[in-house]
């Protein structure tokens, strides 16, 4: 027990140390509060998509000359993939729900003999909200390619074919919904990634880390002690733009706020790991920055923060399941906005933990036996 | 005198730098007047933070002047930057090489810059390399030389074009003793060749020595100027050499007379005796009193003895001094030099091909000031670095108070004490809480931990700057400072990296004071200094070069391999030709020899 109160003490002196240093730093106070505020804002604002090329399903049952000319349209544009034709409204919700199909055209039986008659004819359009730019995109195009058919079938008189579109997870289909989630993980990363990355190299760029290594803390206390304080400050910063996401804009959140931080807490562990060993890599503060740079770009890029993984090559597809912000974006994502429960999200849980185990033991081995 | 013939010329030149961190306005300079000649070797001398460089900036025009007048080469420096700088060269402290470009490449990189015409450069070359002896390295990367060699080549691409007037700003810092002499050498024959002007500064006071004019500056002001002899004169009559006697050793004798500031100005210990300095008034009575019958002769000053002399008149006698230092009561083991507390037998360190450090063996005892020793490269940090376990060995055996550090359980490292180069210390934390952090890290809380930060406090003199943020404290607070965390866990051995590097003379008597005096309570000492003459405080010196053990033994002995015989009229070496001497003999390959003691 003494042995254990010894250590406890020990690891609050050491950490209460480390968090002084960044918060007595006034332009390492301005970098915590400021960017994810900044940053939250801007995306919330100025993201937007593209469409690239879109999975569908159908639904027809009316089955008719029409209808078949219709899905012929559809087809014919090369924009539109359709990867099911469905029998019944029960499917559309795991097509939809998996992320299968990014809409849905369910056409009524009364399609064909309404039209034969003259008269307005309603289809329906289920889309999938969690991808709102695209999903946006996706329906001006089909309202295009509608509006185009109804020119065919009858020059003079108006619409006859009335698309009604419901969006699905995000019915406002507003791009902030999907970016904001996502932002919550990505932008606290870029962050404790920065700082983790810096503490070890200031120390060592100041003299002070070999100070450090001779004091009697082990290695592994100089390790909690960088990891513990950047942990605390990735979890502000997620809180601050969390609260930008529910109070500035407005999106509801579905999932639990435990749900929500235990997957994030063990993304931020993830990425403290990642950032200590680029930090027991780098013999000065130049380095370590250039090297998380380097590292943020590709992780950013291969997160499914802007683009769905599923749009990318399968070599880049691949790489992503070694990035720890895609799978904590899926998973704020999926509490955020769809509700999921802990269990859900248990295989998005399951890379950040073995991330973390592997990063932070390396970053440890790292301190002791570098060579310079 | 005809301004004509002025190199510089400066009227109450003030300059005040603002720091918006800590809203504190530094006065770099105070109201400085000075008249160069031309054609002449000048010296500025001072501590760090002294404005030497402020002043050479000035004079370059990099930087302007708050108030008052200074003229370069007879033009206004505040009007006309470029006038002046098309006609002078500037070698800043830290010159910007290229590190991957080769030795031609930064030549001729320079040579491009100041626009140097092909015809004159092949000349130029020639005569810069020949000069600086880097003829053989042309293609050498410039990051692959070392720090001599790298000064050398800044000061060749300082002068890839001749310039009128010559600005060296500290060009032998971080530099060896042999590279010292060298780029003197070289600045000495550029004056005699090329009848330029040449202001250096320099904190070696044996440096301003061969200088023609010497000013010292002291916290912005000028303190004193004249030749060399001027400024010695300030200590005619009052300097002496005290021979140690009634079995008192010469360290012993030198903190009692520098301890007696009354009477005595300065004190250092020096091939076994104690050079002094007295105040101006002394009589012999007191004198012979203080000395308790140790023999004493008169000696001619030295250029540091004037200096001495005239810092101690500038701060109204009243020295930093060491109050009365907790002596632990000396135990059974203290001094009589039995214990080894650290033993290295065959020590090896490589990296890849290159040899840092080569079969180095040797013990330290309790209560001994050990000093590394060695020019830049020779190995003394790395074998520094092996003995505090942060950097493991290739072979060889290593123990430190019983146990290798590197592997020992972390409890085994709170026997010791670390103060590193540069004072490494958390800027942004207080004093307080620095040492509040450390004494945690080595196990003290509670009432223990707050005792011994007093304790420590009191002892550095650190009282009154419990509040003040580490990084605002100035330099000599700041090695204090250094000094009270290492301390705060009372170590049994204490490590120190170059603690006096850019500290003044007095900073510097008041450091060694404070390790005599741990020594002799037992503490065990292990320091690198590159001030050689510091060599004398320690009991024991090791001098390594080229990762190799040239000689090991007391100041003495080591002086003795290089003056075996000396005639009464002949002076003693000082540590510095001592080293000098032992390094070229290794290197010419016959062998230092060794001292064993």
């Amino acid at each position: 027990m003494n042995w254990l109160m010894a250590f406890i003490y020990r690891l609050i002196n050491i950490c209460s140390k480390e968090l002084l240093a960044v918060l007595k730093d006034p332009s390492s106070r301005v970098i915590l509060v400021v960017p994810p505020l900044m940053q939250s804002l801007l995306f919330g604002y100025a993201a937007s998509y593209d469409l690239t090329d879109a999975p569908y399903a159908v639904l027809d049952q009316s089955n008719s000359r029409h209808s078949r000319e219709l899905i012929a349209a559809i087809d014919g544009t090369g924009v539109f993939h359709r990867i099911a034709t469905l029998h019944s409204s029960d499917q559309i919700a795991s097509v939809i729900g998996n992320g299968d199909a990014l809409l849905v055209l369910q056409i009524p039986s009364d399609f064909d003999a309404r039209l034969n008659q003259r008269q307005v004819s309603p289809i329906q359009m289920i889309l999938d909200g969690r991808n709102s730019a695209t999903a946006n995109t996706a329906a001006g195009h089909i309202g295009a390619i509608v509006a185009g058919y109804n020119q065919q079938l009858d020059p003079d008189s108006g619409p006859l074919v009335r698309v009604e579109s419901r969006a699905w997870f995000n019915e406002n289909l507003q791009t902030r919904w999907i970016i904001l989630p996502g932002m919550i993980a990505a932008l606290s990363m870029i962050q404790t990634m920065m700082l983790t990355a810096l503490s070890v190299a200031r120390e060592r760029e100041q003299g002070t880390f070999d100070q450090l290594l001779v004091t009697p803390h082990t290695p592994l206390e100089i390790l909690i002690s960088k990891a513990v304080p950047s942990i605390l400050i990735g979890l502000v910063q997620s809180t601050l733009v969390l609260l930008v996401s529910l109070f500035w804009f407005q999106i509801p959140m579905a999932g639990s706020l435990i749900t929500l931080y235990t997957g994030l807490l063990m993304f931020t562990v993830a990425s403290v790991g990642i950032g200590l060993s680029i930090s027991a890599l780098s013999a000065n503060m130049q380095q370590a920055m250039l090297y998380t740079f380097v590292l943020i770009m590709p992780l950013m890029l291969l997160s499914g923060l802007a683009t769905p993984v599923e749009n990318m090559p399968d070599l880049l597809q691949t790489a992503t399941y070694i990035n720890p912000l895609r799978f904590s974006i899926h998973l704020v994502r999926e509490v955020y906005l769809e509700g999921a429960q802990l269990a859900d999200v248990v295989p998005d849980l399951i890379p950040l933990i073995i991330i973390a185990v592997v990063t932070l033991p390396l970053a440890a081995w790292l301190f002791r036996h570098r060579l310079v | 005198m005809d301004v004509g013939q002025l190199a510089v010329r400066a009227r109450a030149v003030h300059k005040a730098f603002y720091d918006k961190q800590t809203r504190i306005t530094q006065q770099a300079l105070k109201a400085v007047d000075l008249q160069i000649p031309s054609g002449s070797l000048t010296a500025l001398v001072g501590p760090d933070g002294a404005g030497k460089t402020t002043l050479l900036r000035l004079m370059a025009g990099l930087m302007q002047a708050d108030s008052g007048g200074l003229e370069v080469l007879g033009i206004d420096v505040d009007r006309e930057p470029q006038a002046v700088q098309d006609r002078i060269s500037y070698m800043p402290q830290r010159f910007g090489l290229y590190e991957d470009l080769s030795v031609q490449e930064n030549l001729d990189l320079y040579a491009d810059l100041h626009g140097v015409s092909a015809a004159q450069r092949s000349e130029r070359y020639r005569r810069l390399l020949h000069m600086t002896d880097l003829a053989r390295f042309t293609d050498r990367p410039a990051g692959k030389l070392s720090g001599g060699m790298k000064q050398k080549l800044g000061l060749a691409c300082t002068l890839v074009r001749s310039p009128d007037l010559l600005l060296l700003d500290e060009p032998t810092v971080g530099v060896d003793p042999l590279s010292r002499r060298e780029l003197w050498q070289i600045i000495q024959q550029l004056i005699a060749e090329e009848q330029l002007s040449v202001i250096v500064s320099t904190a070696y006071l044996d440096e301003a020595g061969l200088c023609d004019q010497v000013y010292v500056l002291h916290e912005g002001e000028l303190l004193a100027q004249g030749s060399p002899a001027q400024l010695r004169r300030h200590a005619a009559g009052r300097c002496y050499i005290a021979t140690p006697s009634n079995g008192q050793s010469a360290l012993q004798l030198q903190a009692r007379l520098i301890d007696a500031n009354r009477l005595i100005v300065d004190a250092v210990p020096h091939g076994g005796e104690v050079r002094l300095v007295t105040q101006a008034d002394v009589a012999q009575v007191q004198l012979s009193e203080l000395l308790g019958g140790a023999p004493l002769r008169g000696t001619e000053p030295q250029l540091e003895d004037g200096f001495m002399v005239l810092l101690r008149t500038r701060l109204g006698g009243a020295p930093a001094q060491v109050d009365a230092l907790e002596q632990k009561p000396p135990g059974d083991n203290v001094g009589s030099g039995s214990d080894v507390v650290i033993e290295v037998r065959d020590l090896v360190r490589t990296f890849g091909d290159f040899t840092a450090v080569a079969s180095t063996s040797f013990e330290v005892r309790r209560g001994e000031i050990f000093g590394l020793l060695g020019p830049n490269g020779a190995g003394k940090t790395t074998t520094f670095r092996m003995l505090c376990g942060l950097l493991p060995s290739t072979s060889g055996f290593l123990q430190v108070a019983g146990v290798n550090l590197r592997h020992a359980r972390a409890s085994a490292r709170r026997r010791i004490g670390y103060v590193s180069q540069k004072f490494s210390l958390y800027g942004n934390l207080t004093v307080l809480e620095n040492l509040r952090f450390f004494g945690g890290a080595y196990g003290l809380r509670g009432k223990q931990l707050k005792a011994r930060t007093d304790a420590v406090l009191e002892q550095f003199d650190l009282k009154g700057q419990e509040r003040t943020r580490s990084g605002e404290l100035p330099g000599g607070f700041k090695q204090r400072l250094a000094m009270a965390a290492g301390l705060i866990h009372e170590p049994e051995i204490l490590f120190l990296d170059e603690p006096t590097s850019g500290a003044d003379p007095l900073a510097r008597r008041s450091f060694w004071r404070r390790i005599t005096a741990l020594a002799e309570s037992g503490t065990t000492i292990i320091i690198t200094t590159h001030f050689m003459e510091e060599a004398e405080y320690c009991d024991r010196i090791l001098i390594q070069d080229a990762g190799k053990r040239l000689a090991m033994g007391t100041p003495q002995q080591v002086r003795e391999l290089v003056q075996p015989v000396r005639a009464p009229t002949q002076p003693v070496l000082s540590m510095e030709e001592t080293f000098i001497g032992i390094v070229e003999r290794g290197r010419n390959g016959l062998g230092a020899g060794e001292v064993q003691v």
